[in-house]
């Protein structure tokens, strides 16, 4: 972060430089009928409560409990998303990929912050940032790492750059233990993390605790 | 450009340091929600594409780039367009009161509420007709070529004359370089897979591949 926002004062006090700054441009976007206050509230709303990793967590659950989902997910993923309603900018086209005993998937954008916004909402700050997009395609194995990640020798790691427009998202692996498990239970152990491929979803045991 | 946005295999940044999932809010500062929320609304006004508002970002002088933090670079790329196409003063930014309005077709063309609201929110095709064959399949032994145009590219500098697989075909889809340009054209893009040690030398781990996608004019034959 650069030092335009110096810390020498609490948040009650008067605003920032840059709150300043948007609430100029905001304002006059407005009265240029270029933007519609209502339409900034809503969409911000939108991308704060309702478009989230909740979604992303539905979607493999569902996969995990149903093969023929899973089949369609696999083959034809906008489509088997959009069947749970959720249809919206960057989904428009994806591919999701399934971390297997053999293989496990990490996605990154070396480029920019390319993500799923539909079934993850908007990424968090480390995968926007210069240490996750410089390291995730070189030294995939360490980046996995900082998130106690440690895969066997054996197991091929992919990484996807998502350079183009199209969206990628990791299917975890099942975990065990978890015979006869419904979707919502299911969907408990779904993380956001794991849906990027930093990690595996949440263990039985792991989740009860939590 | 070879800018500094293209960070693929960069070192000196230091560790990944990742918030607890789950503590971290959506956003940090309310003042990066309205950003967030006008880049949005404001590129949907047909003014410019999704590759033109990157450019604007990339084009940040490197130090800024690094240094601002991410929505602090998106307010930076959205001042510049909206400079740049003369929709808004530096005065006017400065005041934030308009002292001239914004042509009356470009605001009939505001996003409404409802389309905020109810699916399909606010989606793009990306895809265009295919004018020739590919000239690529899966399976295609491809090298990506080494080109460093001075303008918007999505080829990274990390896979320029380095050798891969084709994987899939995705069909033809709007060219970035073009695209940047404000020309729209499709061209075949494709997802192709690169060995680590082919991409990284011999310290690589070797049982790890990297799959970029890549557009036909990236790519050329490899034996």
């Amino acid at each position: 972060m650069p030092d335009n926002h110096r810390h020498d004062h609490d948040h009650t006090e008067p605003p920032s430089d840059i709150e300043l700054r948007v609430k100029a441009l905001e304002s006059l976007l407005i009265e240029k009928g270029l933007v519609g206050a209502e339409s900034l509230d809503a969409l911000v709303d939108l991308y704060e409560d309702k478009i989230g990793p909740a979604n992303g967590k539905r979607v493999v659950a569902r996969a995990w409990a149903d093969a023929d989902f899973k089949r369609r997910l696999l083959a034809e993923p906008v489509e088997a998303v959009a069947s749970m309603g959720y249809v919206a900018a960057q989904g428009e086209q994806m591919r999701v990929v399934e971390n297997t005993d053999g293989a496990h998937n990490l996605v990154v954008c070396t480029l920019c912050s390319c993500y799923p916004w539909p079934l993850l909402g908007l990424p968090p700050v480390w995968y926007k940032s210069a240490p996750y997009r410089a390291q995730a395609v070189a030294d995939p194995r360490g980046v996995l790492r900082r998130f106690g990640t440690e895969l066997p020798e054996e197991t091929e790691v992919r990484v996807w750059d998502s350079t183009s427009e199209m969206r990628y998202l990791v299917l975890p692996q099942r975990p065990d233990g978890t015979d006869g498990w419904d979707e919502e239970r299911l969907a408990s152990l779904v993380t956001r993390n794991s849906m990027i491929g930093v990690e595996p979803a949440r263990a039985p045991e792991e989740a009860s605790v939590r | 450009m070879n800018g500094v946005h293209d960070l693929g295999g960069m070192d000196g940044f230091g560790p990944v340091e990742p918030e607890p999932e789950g503590e971290e809010p959506v956003f940090h500062a309310a003042w990066e929600g309205r950003v967030y929320g006008l880049t949005r609304l404001i590129g949907r006004l047909g003014l410019w594409n999704l590759d033109t508002a990157r450019h604007a970002r990339e084009r940040q002088r490197p130090a800024d780039y690094l240094a601002r933090s991410y929505y602090e670079s998106w307010l930076a790329g959205l001042e510049t367009q909206l400079t740049e196409r003369g929709l808004v003063s530096p005065d006017e930014l400065r005041s934030g009161e308009a002292s001239f309005p914004a042509p009356a077709e470009v605001a009939a063309r505001a996003v409404r509420p409802e389309q905020v609201r109810a699916a399909p929110i606010m989606t793009t095709r990306y895809t265009r007709p295919e004018s020739a064959p590919p000239r690529f399949a899966p399976g295609d032994l491809v090298r990506a070529r080494n080109r460093h145009p001075r303008g918007h590219t999505r080829e990274p500098r990390y896979v320029r004359g380095k050798a891969g697989v084709v994987r899939e075909h995705y069909g033809a889809q709007v060219y970035p370089d073009l695209s940047a340009e404000g020309v729209d054209e499709g061209r075949h893009l494709y997802s192709v897979r690169f060995e680590a040690r082919e991409l990284w030398g011999e310290s690589a781990n070797p049982n790890a591949a990297v799959y970029v996608d890549l557009w036909e004019d990236y790519l050329e034959p490899a034996s």
